[in-house]
């Protein structure tokens, strides 16, 4: 720890570079946004500590970061070279056996190392954890020197069944690591002692892949913070919501892929909980896709695994954010059976929507807010054009919507709206009604420049209770930074059956997980208030591959009580919430236990975002025609930041800010809560 | 007729594929064996309520399911028909039907259906149902896929339409029944049951939204969506040139006859309709790879929606499309003609819709994939007398397109099954996988070459010893390449004997085969054809192969 009270949240887009400052002493709270310098975004990130003072003065700084997701997706990883259990090589090529997608044959696959970077070596682990073949360690080395010598940067050792016995592959790894020249080496066992080759196969190969690539981003920033002398602690935030260190994520990059979007989840959470709204979907309309994430009892939904493209597979526990192809830049067309469609096309952020009038022709969903007078022309949000051009808006709808349909343009941008309303809803109605949960009880929370245009219909088509926009909708990512709790993860299978289970032997490896993971938690620098241990088991009734999550209501000072009963009506209680019917007489298995330590950092006072001052009469800036349900109507358009704690506005009304728009449909209120959150309800 | 417009229709069609798609998610995750739950061989829909064409499918269903199960619905309609003619009661809400006929409904018998009406207001507004693929139903080889059957006796039990619920309450004589007919009783309990759970998610979103928008609206965007799916394919149809193409593939054999089959289509393009004849096609065999008319007409439709993949998934694309399937070929069989190996003949009917589509469209063709499940069984008893069966899937490659190189060791067109984890396998039975490889020099030549077929070689680990049994295909007739395109290599299996290895005198069909502890079985599957010339292939891609240790590129034809 350093005697400086100011930490700064900083989370890097493509775009925009976006920092969150809050002094711990003074209950101080500031925001930046500064341009991302593509390539090199060690010079955004500096340029955006800088505006708070002397970067030397910064106590603590964590990072949201989408370096390793653009490196995936661009394919922009290290030489990777690969060595397996003979026989093996090829199962990164050859997948799960699956294909792009359900419809169409088409379409190939080129994995992070080609069959050449990729070597065998004698060696064999049963499946019960029986060595069968040492390993030869001489081959090993050997194979090492000979990917070094085709040029590989990072090396990844993954053999069979190494999730049951981890001998070999840890002794692989030693020997290689005598011939290796960096530290960018892994073994799967230490990424992911998890069953399951492919998965344990492709997240390991990733993580390799990234290794370089992170490390040395992280270098940079580091060089850039010594050069402005700062001695604070630096962290990363995971795709899991919580924080690691630079020491971690230069040896795990793999669990950065979601960085950035995580903070935002975390975030939200974390507002709304201080709003006293415990339940909440998060909803992040962006240029190309929308995202959402379910926060349930104050809890982001974690997933076990993710897809990033065909065949780069991701296991690793993330916040489980739900994307689908409907954001502004989603181009509306009518199909030749007459159905209206928004997106997956997009024209993105270049060319853009018609009204960037930078070379696009086809109209898309902002296109349609903008016909509908939602999105106000002369002050577009980001600040990089001074004026939209709204004639080229309407003639694209009416050319490509309108006209095929016998619509009005104001018709077809409406009908555009409609149908990209649904889609969002379709994405809020998958983590919500389909996971189980009743949408009355939660609240939308908009974050990120979109979002808070369609609150209105994600309240009304999904029956959602109401919706709350934060104070900053635009940086609730650096926010979150700031927020997030220190956390390491942990999975290892186990394979046991829940009859004759030797409880304490369970315990046991609890124990060990647990501890280990509580320590890397307590070595993070930054101040919590208290470490929390939590356990995890994936279970099925044999016979099932897949497996449901019970957690275990015991901390490391209860693992006395761990038993064959305990774990059953574990087992049973989250199977029952799950699917209608147990399975009475089948017997029981544990998978996999999973461990996380959580450091819970101290409270933050989102007080501090709270307006000081103001008047409702003040923040009015007069009113425009906006288009609701099949007509013009005037709408009030409202300064948002300058409106006062307790200031109620209803709607039709158009609430406007630098970095968002919220759009209030008629039968909507909107108040001012004490942290400066817009609490949106029905009339 | 209630007037639907353009916006409610484009949010209905998003909000009924999605109740579909959960209903096969729901399924998938509570299932029993691997064979739904990892190979997705599983399929969701709401269906017409006089007609049982499809209505809504899910976007996951295993495609052959999807052309397949409106004539298992219209079958319980029929049945019902039949029974109300007959005095004999008719349908009443909270009734569910179970059947796995494979004439009545297509495919085969480990395939079991079940069918529910969705009733509104005392009235059947459309049906629901269900179908998956369950483990064993008894039959002289675990897992039904006997290489000898000669009629459909020998391949398990045959359920016709019965009702399981009846108002609500479930008719445990029928679940005994089942229970006692298959080697793995509480396998197929627990897929019933997930299969139930999806049926009942199903209804009670169904409902909710028919509550929410109306009946009648509901009911017009069904109907406007199957005219639209009919507008799409006949616009399809219609860029084609008109003419007639012919072409033929062949099965090697049925697996007690060894000699090989013929699938020969004349396929007809005439403005914006199809016609498909089969009837020079060879007719009905001995062995199990004879199918029904209705899993041959659900064989074109998967071969129809991988070409045209923008027609949406329902009854209205097949309006503009005539078939002839006499029964006189093997392709339109009724009972009791075996039909266990039916994926081999639908496998190979798919790639000849898509040679004749090459002859008439080359900028669109694709290669002939891989063309055979090859289903290896791997059983025996465990220390304490309990039974263990191994069994799945084997996966080959792609043909090669006009955009790519074929997928390297891919799925079949038929199914989007992944394939289980050696791990998985291994942990689960007495077996060990040697080899677990990517074939090199498999994939047809071409500009594009075929996709790489795979090598598996598994070892018996039990001092018991195993019994195997496989039925695949493409031992002798090898995949075809398109437009200059050569074939993918043959599939070959060898098992080890005391003299030796040897392969099965029927190519890829054998049962009975007695392993034991440290003797193996390997299988080397094949690779799709190759689309274009192979001279016209680029230096790097050949260069890259070569360096790969795959040098499929310059394979002769």
């Amino acid at each position: 720890m350093t005697g400086r009270s100011t930490i700064v949240g900083v989370d890097v887009g493509g775009t925009f570079t976006d920092l969150a400052w809050f002094d711990e002493g003074t209950r101080r709270f500031r925001t930046a946004k500064v341009p991302s310098n593509r390539g090199d975004e060690a010079v955004g990130f500096i340029d955006g500590l800088r505006r708070f003072g002397p970067v030397s003065e910064i106590g603590a700084i964590i990072h949201g970061t989408t370096v390793g997701t653009n490196a995936l997706l661009e394919r922009k990883g290290a030489k990777l070279g690969l060595i397996t259990t003979r026989g093996f090589r090829d199962v990164l090529e050859m997948r799960r056996r699956d294909r792009p997608q359900t419809w169409g044959l088409w379409g190939d696959f080129t994995p992070v190392a080609e069959r050449a970077m990729r070597l065998e070596v004698s060696e064999r682990t049963l499946a019960d954890g029986a060595i069968r073949q040492a390993v030869d360690l001489e081959e090993v080395r050997a194979a090492a020197r000979a990917l070094l010598a085709k040029g590989a940067e990072a090396l990844a050792i993954v053999f069979i069944n190494a999730y049951a016995n981890p001998a070999n592959e840890r002794a692989a790894f030693e020997a290689a690591r005598t011939v290796w020249p960096n530290d960018h080496i892994a073994f799967s066992a230490e990424i992911l002692p998890e069953i399951r080759e492919f998965e344990r196969t492709s997240t390991t190969a990733l993580n390799g892949y990234l290794q370089p690539v992170v490390s040395s981003y992280l270098g940079k920033l580091d060089r850039a913070l010594a050069a402005d002398r700062f001695a604070g602690s630096f962290h990363i935030v995971q795709s899991n919501g919580g924080v690691m260190s630079t020491a971690a994520a230069r040896k795990f990059p793999i669990r950065t892929a979601l960085s950035g979007p995580a903070a935002g989840v975390i975030a939200a959470g974390a507002i709304a909980a201080a709003a006293g709204v415990a339940d909440i979907i998060t909803a992040d309309l962006g240029g190309t896709s929308f995202d959402v994430s379910l926060v349930a009892d104050g809890k982001p939904a974690l997933a076990a695994q993710t897809t990033i493209d065909f065949g780069l597979v991701v296991r690793t526990p993330m916040v489980e954010i739900t994307t689908i192809g409907a954001g502004g830049g989603s181009i509306a067309h009518v199909d030749a059976g007459g159905l209206l469609a928004v997106g997956p096309e997009s024209a993105g952020s270049r060319p853009g929507p018609v009204c960037y009038a930078q070379g696009n022709d086809r109209p898309t969903l902002t296109d349609a807010n903008v016909v509908l007078g939602r999105i106000n022309a002369e002050q577009p949000i980001g600040g990089t054009l001074s004026r939209l051009d709204v004639a080229a808006a309407r003639s694209a709808i009416l050319r490509h919507v309108g006209e095929p349909l016998g619509l009005s343009a104001e018709a077809a941008a409406e009908a555009i709206v409609r149908v990209a309303n649904a889609k969002m809803s379709g994405a809020i109605r998958l983590v919500s009604v389909e996971r189980g949960h009743d949408p009355a009880k939660f609240t939308a929370v908009p974050f990120g420049g979109g979002g808070a245009l369609h609150v209105g219909a994600l309240i009304s088509e999904v029956g959602l209770k109401g919706a709350l926009v934060p104070r900053y909708p635009g940086i609730t990512s650096a926010l979150g930074c700031i927020i997030a709790d220190i956390r390491s993860d942990h999975v290892q299978t186990i394979n046991a059956s829940v009859d004759g289970l030797d409880g304490s032997a369970l315990a046991r490896r609890m124990d060990e997980a647990g501890r280990a993971a509580r320590d890397i938690v307590a070595a993070s620098g930054l101040a919590m208030e208290r470490i929390d241990v939590l356990f995890e088991l994936d279970m099925h009734y044999i016979g099932q591959t897949h497996t449901v999550a019970a957690p275990l209501e015991l901390g490391l000072d209860d693992l006395a009580d761990v038993s064959g009963p305990l774990v059953r009506a574990a087992f049973e209680t989250a199977y029952r919430k799950a699917f209608s019917r147990l399975l009475t007489g089948i017997p029981i298995r544990i998978v996999n236990l999973r461990t996380a330590a959580i450091g819970r950092r101290p409270a933050f006072d989102l007080k501090a975002l709270a307006p000081e001052s103001g008047s409702v009469e003040a923040a009015r800036r007069g009113s425009r025609q906006v288009w609701f349900d099949g007509g013009w109507r005037s709408a009030a358009i409202w300064d948002r930041l300058a409106l006062p704690v307790g200031a109620v506005v209803d709607g039709p009304a158009i609430l406007e800010q630098p970095d968002a728009a919220t759009v209030l449909d008629p039968g909507l209120s909107a108040r001012v809560d004490g942290f400066g959150n817009l609490m949106v309800e029905r009339g | 007729m209630t007037t639907l417009d353009p916006v409610t229709f484009s949010i209905l069609t998003g909000r009924l594929e999605q109740i579909a798609d959960e209903m096969d998610a729901t399924l998938y995750r509570s299932a029993f064996n691997p064979i739904i739950a990892e190979a997705r061989d599983a399929c969701h829909g709401l269906y017409h309520a006089e007609t049982g064409a499809t209505l809504v499918q899910g976007q996951k269903g295993l495609p052959i399911f999807v052309g397949a199960m409106a004539f298992a619905v219209k079958a319980v309609i029929d049945k019902v028909a039949a029974q109300e003619a007959g005095g004999r009661g008719g349908l009443d809400d909270g009734d569910t039907f179970i059947f796995n006929d494979p004439y009545a409904g297509g495919t085969h018998l480990n395939d079991f259906r079940l069918v529910r009406p969705l009733m509104r207001g005392g009235r059947i507004f459309a049906w629901l149902a269900s179908v998956g693929h369950w483990l064993d139903i008894g039959g002289n080889v675990a897992g039904g896929y006997n290489p000898r059957a000669e009629e459909c006796h020998q391949e398990g039990v045959l359920i016709p339409p019965v009702k399981l619920f009846r108002k609500g309450v479930l008719q445990q004589d029928i679940v005994d029944i089942l229970a006692a007919n298959s080697r793995v009783p509480r396998s197929n309990w627990g897929d019933l049951n997930g299969q139930l759970n999806a049926l009942d998610l199903g209804e009670r979103r169904f409902h909710a939204l028919i509550d929410e928008y109306g009946d009648g609206v509901v009911m017009a965007a069904l109907d406007a969506a199957s005219d639209r799916a009919e507008a799409l394919m006949r616009a399809e149809i219609a860029k084609l040139p008109d003419g007639a193409y012919s072409f033929e593939d062949y099965l090697d054999n049925d697996g007690i006859v060894d000699e090989r089959l013929t699938i020969a289509l004349d396929l007809t393009v005439a403005g914006d309709t199809l016609r498909l004849d089969f009837s020079r096609s060879s007719p009905p065999c001995r062995g199990p790879v004879n199918i029904a008319y209705s899993t041959a007409v659900a064989a074109c439709y998967v071969a129809l929606k991988h070409m045209f993949t923008s027609v949406p998934a329902n009854a209205g694309c097949l309006r503009p499309i005539a078939f002839d399937i006499p029964g006189t070929t093997f392709l339109g069989v009724g009972a009791p003609r075996p039909v266990a190996g039916y994926t081999e003949t639908i496998l190979r009917m798919i790639g000849v819709v898509f040679g004749a589509l090459a002859k008439a469209d080359p900028a669109r063709a694709t290669a002939a994939p891989f063309g055979t499940i090859n289903a290896l069984s791997i059983a025996g008893h465990r220390a304490n007398g309990d039974r263990w069966v191994m069994f799945s899937f084997f996966g080959g490659g792609l043909g090669g397109n006009p955009q790519s190189d074929g997928l390297n060791h891919a799925n079949n067109p038929i199914s989007t099954a992944t394939i289980p984890p050696a791990e998985i396998l291994e942990a689960s039975y007495p077996i060990m996988f040697t080899q677990w490889a990517l074939r090199p020099e498999s994939g047809g030549a071409g500009e594009h070459r075929g996709g790489l077929g795979a090598i598996y070689e598994i070892e018996v680990l039990d001092p018991r010893g195993a019994d195997v049994s496989l039925l695949g295909e493409r031992g002798r007739h090898a995949p075809f390449g398109v437009a200059g395109g050569g074939p993918g290599a043959l599939n070959r299996f060898t098992f080890d004997t005391d003299d030796g290895p040897k392969e099965p005198p029927m190519a890829s069909k054998i049962t009975g085969v007695t392993l034991k502890q440290g003797q193996r079985v390997r299988l080397e599957t094949p690779g799709g054809g190759g689309w274009g010339d192979p001279m016209r292939r680029e230096k790097t891609a050949i260069d890259k192969d070569a360096a790969n240790g795959l040098a499929a590129g310059s394979r002769p034809a």
